[in-house]
């Protein structure tokens, strides 16, 4: 059930090549064979189908990802076009105009690609390697929750809690992504964590 | 959502207020469109604006924004007045007969309790009376004078059409249309659904004006029926999900509630969350609260949540406030008591109101680490552009480190949508450039922290130490791994407490779903109303069986549903007191003699006997609450407030401003402003060819929508003097923008107590990243205050005024 369903398996095999040969096996003529190898191939042909939902809104439309290459065979994949899931209960194959050009969210050129550091008082960011980035934030984060956890109250009460350093969590984010940002956050006893759900 | 977006096909009548979903939400409501074409459904709009939605409304009334409890109270006297009542549901399924104590009152706008000092009620008086035998006391004769229905009788009785065409600004003959239609809803074969969003959350009394129209599907028998419920569209792609998974600063996971300081140890927490039925052989089912809270403990720390160490209750924080929530952290952010903020795909300096208030705010952190897919105003907010972020960049000692993230297109996992359907879905591209998934990123940043904390040491370490992290790759948790943790898993093995030799679940499978948890440690669970998600069956979010048995729109087998995949929440309801459905041609469950069938997994016991287990089974009562006795801080009953900037006096209290419970900054006073001094009235809202702040970055979205506006009368630029498609200034107490002005008539100026109030509508798409031109959002004007229980900020009705304008200037340099 949980099979990624290949529905233009038909088509993927027909590159265009492919056509300009079975007109000409069609008996067509060289000039309609001409015509034929001017048509621009079908931009799907040969591409990894993938079922994925679209990111905005919460009626949470089935979407078919168009990529060259292949994840999960471990291959540089691009996704080159969305389309509507028609297998999909509520979409029925539709997008509105946001969902129809999600292409240009996933390729927008001001996608991140790099860690970055704005050092204090600069009017700038630098690229980092994440090690540096990643060491950097469990530093800071560390010497801060040192610093300020609130262990006991004046009562001496056991009430741990980091008030310091807060957090705001991402509901474009999976399930699974924010149970392991839950067990994190709140792990470390950080209290100010909200997501979007609060506004 | 009650219901789900393809239920919406089943009704009858569609009211959406609080709401624009033509334009918000275009392929869920194309359900309305399927119910207008082949059930002949009416879709009634009430808004300011004569929006999208309105335009293929069947008829549309304009309101005043922040005023919907007023029409809400008028539309259930009406319904009262009229006899516009399902008898037998509102009899029987609701607590119209539970008797109140003495000692409950309420005039001037207020309920009894109010004390002015602390701006909050002593809620003590909104209660039950509770007999000898330990159960509310009621009369199912609907006679004695505090009985829930003659309580709420009286409460609106202020509601008049007169009154609402007053206070509202919509004429009364079309409130008495509206009226009348919804009232055609009261029969058991005809259906209401509400559909709403933000347009109702975001007042400081958003909670009332929902339950406004819970307490209306109620009386009307719409809730857990077919074509009925309460729909909460809802935002973000996984907002439901986050919300379920409690990554909020009062929740646990699956509202499991965060301790409070007045819960010292686990079984003084325990203590309050009894659940005792208040009525006899009522289910109650929070009584189950200890075996979900203690799964959740073993999900979080394993092995080390033992009964001897009350399952690390010890490593909760405990709250000394209600909530951090966003604001309060600004608050304290901006007073130099916060060091540290993490944004995880969130944009606060664009979501949040007072955008000077925030940006102050930011410039007094230590560090703020931003993780997203894209550029956002929030990691460059100490960058100078011009008008649109007047910035001292030298001055902001802020260090900012920006994480690039994965999106969807890369990422794998569930998605829960409005409908509470959790979705699985896969990867189809490779990050960009040197982008980590989100989990990667946490993973690494926990690691890192925990190993210092093993090193140094530090303040007090066990909760980190200890935290529950067994991955293949601790690194990078796989999807599947966590949501097996958050589904659940026997510890040891699960034994039939009727024969102990009976192996239900061996140690180490997976439990089946919430209903196999136990409270002795021996089984854990991240989330227990995701339980079933991922059991030994597989991953059942991933399942693609679109077939729709009944033809009535349920698809039981595509993906799963929380809890227990179960597609329309209450169903029980949706029929009478001996289980017949009240609309056979709209049956979901049934009685069959000994047990409840039907196309949905039943939302009661297989075999409760209809009539004696009331359907909504959460509820200690049975039934569902028209009166909701203190469980919320502004009153058991929803009464008129005006917005804490309003055009208009409150005509209940005219010395009441805002919600009277509604928390404020003391600094944020003195930013409310006054309609002498801004005379409009302000809103926010979104256009269907944009999301939030990120389709700016997408081409095709900048180039449908290239450019901030503000949107205004005929009538209010003639007063102002402003031509359409100049440049406008408009302002309020706590900043300014400029914007085109884009004179329409889809909004009119309204007639509010003899007074007219113009209408001004700000969408919130711009910025100063991304593909578009730079602009605005509406939260350079709104003000810093929260909804009084739950603190989303109150920015759907604000004052501004408005001038004609020359166009914002970017930075010397840069033209936008």
């Amino acid at each position: 059930m949980n099979v990624q369903l290949s529905r233009r398996s038909l088509l993927k095999a027909a590159g265009a090549g492919v056509v300009v040969t079975s007109l000409g096996a069609l008996g067509f003529e060289a000039a309609e064979a001409a015509v034929a190898a001017h048509v621009r191939p079908f931009k799907l042909a040969n591409t990894t189908e993938t079922r994925n939902t679209c990111t905005y809104c919460s009626v949470a439309c089935g979407v078919i990802l168009y990529s060259r290459g292949d994840v999960r065979k471990g291959e540089r994949a691009e996704l080159i076009h969305v389309e509507g899931d028609a297998d999909h209960p509520t979409n029925l194959g539709t997008l509105c105009p946001k969902g129809a050009a999600l292409k240009d969210f996933v390729r927008a050129p001001t996608r991140l690609q790099y860690p970055m550091i704005r050092r204090p008082g600069s009017d700038r960011f630098e690229r980092v390697s994440w090690d540096v980035a990643l060491d950097r934030i469990a530093r800071l984060m560390k010497d801060d929750r040192d610093r300020n956890f609130i262990a006991r109250n004046a009562d001496g009460l056991a009430v741990n809690r980091w008030t310091s350093t807060g957090m705001l969590a991402a509901s474009a984010t999976t399930n699974e992504t924010a149970w392991a940002t839950f067990k994190v956050a709140k792990g470390l006893g950080i209290v100010g964590f909200d997501n979007q759900a609060r506004v | 959502m009650t219901n789900s977006w393809t239920d919406i096909r089943n009704t009858d009548l569609v009211v959406v207020m609080g709401g624009n979903a033509a334009e918000a939400h275009p392929c869920g409501f194309k359900w309305v469109t399927e119910a207008k074409a082949h059930r002949g459904a009416k879709l009634i709009v009430i808004d300011p604006r004569y929006t999208r939605t309105a335009s293929v409304a069947d008829f549309y009334a304009p309101i005043r924004q922040g005023s919907d409890i007023a029409f809400l109270m008028g539309l259930i006297r009406y319904c009262i007045e009229n006899g516009k009542v399902q008898w037998e549901y509102a009899k029987a399924y609701t607590n119209a007969s539970f008797i109140v104590k003495e000692g409950f009152g309420y005039s001037d706008g207020l309920f009894s309790g109010y004390d002015p000092e602390k701006r909050d009620y002593d809620r003590s008086s909104w209660d039950y009376e509770i007999g000898e035998d330990g159960y509310a006391k009621v009369d199912p004769t609907l006679e004695h004078p505090r009985c829930v229905w003659n309580l709420l009788k009286r409460h609106v009785d202020f509601y008049t059409p007169e009154m609402v065409e007053r206070i509202c600004g919509t004429p009364k003959e079309k409130f008495l249309k509206v009226a009348q239609m919804i009232g055609e809803c009261s029969t058991a074969t005809r259906t209401m659904t509400s559909m709403y969003a933000l347009g109702w959350t975001q007042h400081s009394h958003g909670a009332q004006n929902i339950r406004g129209m819970a307490m209306l599907q109620l009386i009307l028998g719409n809730i857990g029926v077919r074509g009925g419920g309460m729909n909460a569209l809802r935002g973000h792609s996984n907002i439901q999900g986050l919300t379920d998974l409690g990554l909020m600063s009062h929740l646990l996971t699956g509202y499991l509630n965060m301790p409070t300081e007045a819960e010292p140890d686990f079984e003084t927490y325990m203590k309050s969350r009894q659940f005792k039925p208040l009525r006899p052989g009522q289910t109650s089912y929070w009584q189950n609260y200890r075996k979900f809270m203690v799964s959740f403990q073993k999900a979080m720390w394993g092995s080390a949540a033992t009964a001897e160490n009350n399952w690390c209750y010890d490593y909760l924080p405990k709250l000394d406030v209600p909530s951090y929530d966003v604001l309060r952290m600004f608050e304290m952010m901006n007073d130099g008591q916060v060091n540290g903020y993490i944004c995880q795909g969130f944009n606060p300096l664009l979501a949040f109101p007072n955008r000077a208030k925030l940006t102050s705010a930011l410039s007094k952190l230590k560090f703020l680490i931003t993780m997203d897919p894209l550029e956002t105003e929030t990691a460059r907010f100490w960058e100078n552009h011009g008008d649109f972020n007047p910035v001292d960049t030298a001055s902001i000692q802020t260090e900012v480190i920006q994480l690039p993230t994965v999106c969807f297109a890369e990422d794998e996992g569930s998605l829960t949508n409005s409908g509470r359907w959790l979705q699985w879905f896969w990867p189809a591209a490779t990050p960009p450039g040197e982008a980590k998934h989100d989990t990667r990123i946490m993973g690494e940043i926990f690691l890192r922290m925990r190993e210092l904390y093993r090193k140094e040491g530090g303040a007090f370490p066990d909760p980190i130490l200890n935290l529950s992290w067994e991955y293949h790759d601790p690194r990078e948790p796989e999807p599947a791994e966590l949501a097996k943790e958050i589904n659940g898993r026997a510890l040891t093995d699960l034994t039939d407490p009727a024969d102990p030799n009976k192996v239900l679940v061996p140690a180490g499978k997976q439990v089946l779903n919430f209903s196999q948890l136990r409270d002795d440690g021996s089984t854990m669970c991240g989330c227990w109303i995701y339980s079933g998600c991922f059991n030994e069956a597989g991953n059942n979010m991933a399942r693609r069986d679109n077939r729709d048995p009944g033809g009535l729109g349920t698809y039981p087998n595509w993906t799963w549903a929380w809890p227990l995949n179960r597609r329309t929440l209450y169903n029980a309801a949706s029929a009478d007191t001996q289980g017949r459905p009240w609309d056979p041609s709209r049956k979901i469950i049934e009685w069959d003699g000994s047990k409840w069938v039907g196309d949905d997994v039943p939302d009661i016991a297989p075999t409760a006997k209809p009539g004696q287990v009331l359907p909504f089974i959460m509820n200690p009562e049975g039934s569902a609450r028209l009166f909701s006795r203190g469980m919320m801080r502004d009153g058991p009953f929803p009464a008129h407030m005006e917005p804490f900037e309003s055009p208009v006096p409150n005509v209940l209290n005219p010395r009441m401003r805002g919600n009277p419970v509604a928390r404020i900054f003391r600094n944020d006073v003195a930013q409310f402003g006054n309609p002498d001094e801004f005379p409009f009235a302000a809103t926010s809202y979104r256009l269907t060819e944009h999301f939030h702040y990120w389709t700016k970055h997408n081409r095709v979205n900048a180039v449908l929508q290239p450019e901030f506006f503000v949107e205004i009368s005929e009538e209010l630029a003639k007063l102002r003097n402003v031509t359409n498609g100049g440049w406008v200034r408009v302002w309020s107490k706590r900043g300014e923008v400029k914007a085109r002005a884009l004179v329409t008539k889809r909004i009119r100026p309204l007639i509010c107590d003899g007074r007219t109030v113009h209408v001004v509508g700000i969408p919130l798409h711009w910025g100063f990243t991304g593909a578009a031109r730079k602009g605005f959002g509406p939260n350079s004007l709104t003000p810093f205050v929260g909804e009084a229980n739950i603190e989303t900020p109150a920015v759907k009705a604000f004052l501004v005024n408005l001038e004609p304008s020359t166009a914002p200037q970017d930075r010397p340099g840069v033209t936008s």
